[in-house]
């Protein structure tokens, strides 16, 4: 691990030792500042907390929200739900699949995009809705899918 | 004087571009000189009319929708700003159909006034229901909730009264109020519509609960997935600490109140209240075993209720109005109203708010317009991904929890998904099944391998292996899950499995006639 990325990670766990039940609200707030939580923080994460090596990593396993590799610049959730399945979301991830050359969980190869699938996103008045980085698209057609990526790609 | 132009910052709006188009309205504005002031309201509803923009006139205020960024210059040209003719032109939205057929209680504010701001709120009879809470007795307060026959508005429908009285019967040091934001049924997204539209109504809620019960500390857990929701909490909670009525002493009645917002991770089972009180304590989101149910060892072993945001939400107008006004509304055993959620496949989908009693046509054909597609609607889901599929025949069915119960149905927290006549059961039923696993906290055997080995049957099903026989698998191994699982992730994972085999067999490969339970 970079140490830059280490002495972050050490400013939020001096931040949050003392939180009741502060291990969501760490781990949350690590993966917002360095976008990953790194396997190498789990023991001093533990040490503050008072937890095992194997009860932090628990704890990041456990919820699909963590992940402990970086991402691509940008990360492409596509709502796999009923009521976006009732309007066609298949074909968007038939589409985002090919479109990036990757399965769910993969990063394209040019690093620009992470394929999450996610199961509902509240728009489902609007569906097929898919998700870029923290902001919902409804009433996504595969063409708009295409240009969300095409933009995403072009982007820093 | 400036001309107020609404634009809801609700994240369906947005999904729908509602940011460019108020980014483009006060460009115009600039532009041609107009005087125009923009509220960021929340949505009134009308998904499919999103980005939605209302004017205030002195003819009350006009709708245009749905709103793209190329529009705004005409609305321009055409004197929307005095409610002038345009295609987009809807009418006085008081008047529109949609909204008029609604009994809105919960919703009462949503779309009408700008979330964050309290000023707003109390001008349009908000902390009405907490200044009177504060004049009555705990015992008081629990009394007119449950005297209102106001029911878990999750899912579960237990009766809230009830678990706030088994709370303020405990003695502790600390007890806490904990607020289920954790939506993560497919079809529902009134209490992101509520937390994004009319947040002090959720923080007005959960202060009326903390007082009854003696709480002093509440968290939301909210879903990871709702950024916007994320912030205008925050920004209300700020406001409302700022003024008074949250933290030490709330309007000088020596109560104290403290409210913190807790982000999820992305994990369907803590919606489930043990799996998100151990998620709360920093934990894997595994079930508990109840009992100790969480009213007398919740969170951190303390007394806790944990309510649903609608619940809490419902809680400040029975206080405003009296339990026997919410309590008119309804049918049954099902009181007052209930916030539904049109979705899936439907032309116009949204939130209608509606006492207990509406029937599925009513909302699907004269609220929702039939399907988007304009194909038959073949199936609906009531109540989330766990909850059963509905044919044709059942749709004049009315909104009652009782009445759901005997159709072998739920009502959950009232999102309704249709489905057109392309869709293929075995594959949602495969679905379902695959949804557990992913799902699956693990704790309990037949949720955590039954899920899997469900999803591996479905396949030789929808492989044409032997169905009939595979058919008898299924029913065998739903049998086990629905009796054998710790919570309702397992124990209802056979509802859309068995409804969508007992409505649609043909889709499963075989003859109606023969596989009858």
């Amino acid at each position: 691990m970079e140490a830059t990325n280490f002495s972050r990670i050490q400013i939020h766990i001096d931040r949050h030792r003392t939180t009741p039940g502060g291990l969501l609200p760490l781990l949350h707030a690590i993966q917002d500042d360095i976008g990953y939580i790194p396997e190498e923080s789990y023991s001093p994460i533990g040490k503050a907390l008072n937890l095992s090596v194997a009860e932090v990593h628990g704890v990041v396993s456990f919820y699909h929200h963590f992940r402990t590799q970086p991402p691509g610049r940008h990360v492409l959730q596509i709502c796999r739900a009923e009521s976006c399945q009732a309007m066609g979301s298949a074909e968007l991830e038939a589409c985002a699949k090919s479109r990036l050359q990757i399965d769910y969980h993969e990063t394209s190869a040019d690093q620009a995009v992470t394929l999450e699938p996610v199961y509902c996103l509240g728009n489902c008045s609007l569906s097929p809705s898919v998700m870029l980085d923290e902001k919902i698209h409804g009433r996504v057609s595969p063409e708009k899918l295409n240009s969300l990526i095409q933009a995403a790609r072009n982007s820093k | 004087m400036s001309i107020k132009v609404y634009i809801p910052r609700d994240s369906a709006a947005l999904s729908m571009g509602a940011d460019q188009v108020a980014m483009q309205i006060a460009v115009e504005a600039v532009r041609r000189g107009a005087s125009v002031e923009i509220v960021r309201n929340g949505s009134r509803g009308m998904h499919w009319l999103e980005p939605m923009i209302e004017v205030a006139t002195e003819h009350g205020r006009v709708a245009y929708g749905p709103v793209a960024p190329e529009n705004v210059a005409e609305l321009f040209d055409c004197n929307f700003l005095y409610g002038g003719q345009h295609h987009l032109l809807l009418g006085t939205t008081d008047e529109l159909p949609w909204l008029k057929k609604q009994e809105r209680l919960t919703f009462a504010r949503v779309g009408i006034t700008d979330p964050v701001s309290l000023e707003d709120y109390i001008a349009h009879d908000g902390y009405r229901g907490l200044r009177r809470a504060l004049s009555m007795t705990p015992a008081d307060i629990v009394h007119e909730v449950t005297e209102s026959g106001l029911r878990g508005r999750g899912g579960a429908a237990f009766p809230t009264g009830i678990k706030w009285n088994t709370v303020l019967g405990c003695e502790a040091e600390q007890k806490y109020i904990v607020c289920n934001a954790d939506e993560g049924d497919s079809g529902t997204f009134s209490d992101r519509m509520i937390m994004e539209g009319d947040p002090f109504v959720l923080i007005e809620g959960m202060t009326i609960a903390a007082i009854a019960v003696g709480a002093t500390k509440g968290y939301i857990y909210l879903r990871s997935e709702y950024p916007d929701a994320l912030q205008t909490l925050n920004e209300a909670i700020d406001c409302a600490c700022k003024n008074g009525y949250l933290g030490n002493n709330i309007l000088d009645s020596g109560r104290s109140f403290d409210l913190e917002v807790r982000r999820a991770a992305g994990a369907y089972v803590c919606g489930e209240e043990t799996s998100l009180l151990e998620s709360l304590e920093g934990k894997r989101g595994l079930v508990r075993f109840k009992p100790p149910l969480p009213a007398i060892e919740g969170l951190f072993g303390k007394p806790t209720v944990v309510n649903n945001v609608i619940s809490l939400a419902s809680v400040p107008i029975i206080f405003d109005k009296g339990a026997s006004y919410y309590k008119d509304y309804g049918m049954g055993r099902s009181r007052g109203t209930l916030p539904i959620q049109l979705a899936g496949n439907i032309k116009h989908g949204g939130l209608v708010e509606k006492a207990f009693g509406i029937t599925l046509r009513e909302l699907l054909y004269d609220f929702g317009g039939g399907s988007a597609s304009g194909r038959p609607i073949r199936a609906v889901q009531v109540g989330g991904p766990l909850g059963a599929y509905l044919p044709e025949s059942q749709f004049d069915t009315p909104l009652d929890y009782e009445k759901f119960s005997e159709l072998w149905a739920v009502l959950g927290h009232g999102g309704i998904v249709a489905f057109d006549d392309t869709v293929d059961m075995a594959k949602m039923a495969r679905y379902a099944f695959e949804f557990c696993a992913v799902e699956s906290c693990g704790k309990c055997t037949p949720c955590r391998i039954g899920s899997t080995r469900g999803t591996e049957v479905m396949d030789k099903i929808i492989a044409g292996n032997q169905p009939a026989r595979h058919i008898a698998l299924v029913r065998d191994l739903s049998d086990t899950l629905l009796n054998g699982s710790l919570c309702a992730l397992g124990g209802m994972t056979p509802y859309p499995v068995l409804s969508a085999l007992n409505h649609f067999p043909e889709d499963f490969g075989v003859d109606a006639s023969k596989t009858a339970a």
